[in-house]
């Protein structure tokens, strides 16, 4: 890429197919004019991709120093001997192979039946006429605007409260963050979904009718498939936005009877940057950091389009 | 057809509705409940104080200093990221060469695309262990580690960054540090979103343009800018919304969270300790509902202000 800009700057064009320039009726001064800021803007670009590349890399390649080298030689990229075993440490001594169990048992529940409730909801609200409809509708919609901070304390003690009835759903307990996930993306969920059904045409509804498909037939074998694209959509999103989630289990996996905490990935980062500080093993921070953000990098980096088509429509709606 | 339609849809709303009545709503409104008593948390007793929590809410000194805070990200956060932003947007889509076809978008487009992006799929948890490295205040750091290397900064007096109450333009410098990562996380993201939006503009009035003689930051200006005026708003909404929740940045990055000496306290974190630290549920209950008052007016203002007759294409 850096030829790129080069060639840019200096080099007139000389392939034989391309005609000179021509800009803004073709004058020759815009045309220099224009071949410069096409190298000002490759240098521009390539110093933000720097930036955004060079902090990850850091962290990656720190995480396969030895402590000394972490202390000694902060700022090199290439460590002297790759130290695999800081990634066997931070994964057991560490934790982080438990976050993750935790991580992935808790969103394997929470986003299945956030999609499955959500587009449930969103689906009676968009295509049935009830008394109570626009209601139900816009106290859905209200949880979009409402600070979540202002429900913590009410809700970690609904949370306490709760466990004497239905130990399953107390503090600390997999099930009870995986409802609570589920009703916090509910919010975002059935809006999303609500403006999808209402583009699916009726024919297609009227036609599965008639032949006698049921109500809950026809949404899950006919308007289910047809809504494939909204449903990737706001998959992405929600997987994204309940594993980045760090407030609501910090809040609610806190440890009550002495047992220990089954913490989120992210909430378990936290408190490992915070006790690494007195136990000073940096490399094994800089490993934790790694195998936390490497996973999503990848599987972004494989579904690239899709991801980044999924979280724009989630803001463009 | 109607046959049944009652049962479907009580069958179909009852468990997601009860699951967001309980875990949400009901919170929501026993916080509106509690903000009116001196409950304390921990205890069983709590007495009915009208509305004198929100009295003490005007004279407290540490709210006053957080509002200003919120605003500040409000203000900075969504002006910054866009800014970068569409200047990204523009550069990947107008810095091509000319040719008969027109302005192309810069070569490896796509590729930077990627890789801008990628700070978006980063948890904030993560983005904020990993900056709390780059910002440390001695040599180990990224960034003093390079500045030191380089004589810009003495090895004897780093840059203290997130533990730098110090004002800068009137503004603790904690807090610059802070919007820098905010910046930088959230750039990527509405770059990606502005060039879709850019590339959605049928290319027959860049044409037009063209035959007409606009040089390309003409075309850029007088066109694109305006037809991107939808997106622009929405993404202003969206980082509003964003700036609000910069806790996550405070709760990790900031030494007590919140300080060093109070200087990065925002709405959340003063509600947080409030709440935890000194048990006064009731008073953090207040603030929770101010909040809230605060973030729905801001809302319906920016909604109102933004709304103008959408341009069809």
């Amino acid at each position: 890429m850096s030829t790129a800009t080069h060639d840019g700057l200096t080099r007139p064009e000389q392939s034989p197919d391309t005609p000179p320039a021509r800009a803004a009726g073709g004058s020759a001064a815009a045309a220099v004019g224009g071949r410069f800021f096409n190298g000002f803007s490759h240098v521009f670009l390539l110093v933000w991709a720097v930036m955004v590349i060079y902090p990850l890399l850091w962290v990656v390649m720190s995480a396969l120093k030895t402590d000394s080298e972490v202390i000694r030689q902060p700022l090199s990229l290439i460590p002297a001997k790759l130290n695999w075993d800081n990634f066997a440490r931070a994964w057991s001594a560490g934790h982080l192979g438990s976050f993750f169990l935790n991580t992935v048992l808790v969103l394997a529940g929470s986003v299945t039946l956030t999609m499955l409730l959500g587009s449930m909801a969103a689906y009676a609200l968009a295509r049935y006429e009830f008394r109570g409809n626009r209601l139900i509708y816009y106290v859905f919609l209200s949880g979009l605007t409402l600070p979540i901070y202002l429900a913590a304390v009410p809700l970690f003690k609904g949370v306490y409260n709760t466990s004497v009835y239905f130990p399953l759903l107390g503090p600390n307990k997999h099930l009870m963050l995986i409802l609570v996930y589920v009703a916090w993306s509910l919010s975002f969920t059935v809006f999303f979904m609500h403006s999808f059904f209402r583009t699916l045409p009726n024919t297609i509804a009227e036609a599965a009718m008639v032949d006698g498909a049921s109500h809950s037939r026809l949404f899950f074998s006919v308007m289910l498939p047809m809504s494939k694209p909204g449903l990737i959509s706001i998959g992405i999103f929600n997987v994204l936005g309940q594993w980045n989630q760090w407030y609501l289990p910090t809040l609610l996996m806190q440890s009550v009877g002495g047992e220990p905490k089954n913490q989120v990935i992210a909430q378990g980062l936290i408190e490992l940057s915070v006790n690494q500080g007195y136990k000073s093993d940096w490399s094994g921070l800089f490993a934790g950091v790694t195998m936390a953000m490497l996973p999503v990098l990848v599987v972004y980096i494989i579904f690239q389009r899709q991801v980044q088509s999924g979280l724009t429509a989630g803001v463009g709606k | 057809m109607r046959h049944g339609v009652a049962r479907f849809v009580t069958g179909f709303l009852a468990l997601p509705l009860g699951l967001y009545l309980f875990y949400v709503v009901w919170p929501f409104v026993q916080a509106a409940g509690y903000s009116l008593t001196d409950w304390g948390g921990y205890s069983n007793t709590q007495n009915f104080v009208g509305l004198d929590n929100y009295v003490r809410l005007l004279s407290d000194e540490l709210i006053r200093k957080a509002f200003w805070h919120n605003v500040f990200f409000l203000i900075t956060v969504p002006l910054f990221t866009i800014a970068l932003a569409l200047f990204l947007a523009f550069l990947l889509n107008v810095g091509g060469r000319e040719d008969r076809a027109g302005i192309r978008g810069v070569f490896g487009s796509g590729i930077y695309k990627i890789i801008f992006f990628f700070p978006q799929v980063l948890s904030l948890v993560v983005i904020a262990v990993m900056w709390q490295q780059i910002y440390r205040s001695d040599g180990q750091g990224l960034i003093n580690g390079l500045m030191i290397k380089i004589g810009l900064v003495d090895a004897d007096n780093p840059i203290a960054f997130t533990s730098d109450p110090e004002p800068f333009l009137g503004v603790p410098a904690v807090l610059w540090w802070l919007l820098l990562i905010a910046v930088w996380s959230g750039a990527g993201f509405y770059m990606v979103l502005f060039s879709a939006a850019m590339q959605s503009i049928p290319k027959d009035i860049f044409e037009a343009a063209l035959l007409d003689g606009a040089s390309r930051f003409h075309t850029f200006f007088r066109i694109t800018l305006p037809l991107l005026r939808d997106t622009v708003s929405v993404a202003w909404v969206y980082l509003g919304f964003i700036a609000l929740d910069m806790y996550a940045l405070v709760f990790v990055m900031t030494p007590s969270q919140g300080g060093p000496n109070h200087a990065s306290e925002i709405f959340a974190s003063v509600l947080n300790f409030t709440a935890f630290q000194k048990g006064q549920f009731g008073y953090a209950c207040a603030m929770g509902v101010a909040l809230a008052i605060f973030t729905i007016l801001l809302a319906a203002a920016q909604l109102r202000i933004t709304r103008r007759e959408r341009i069809e294409y």
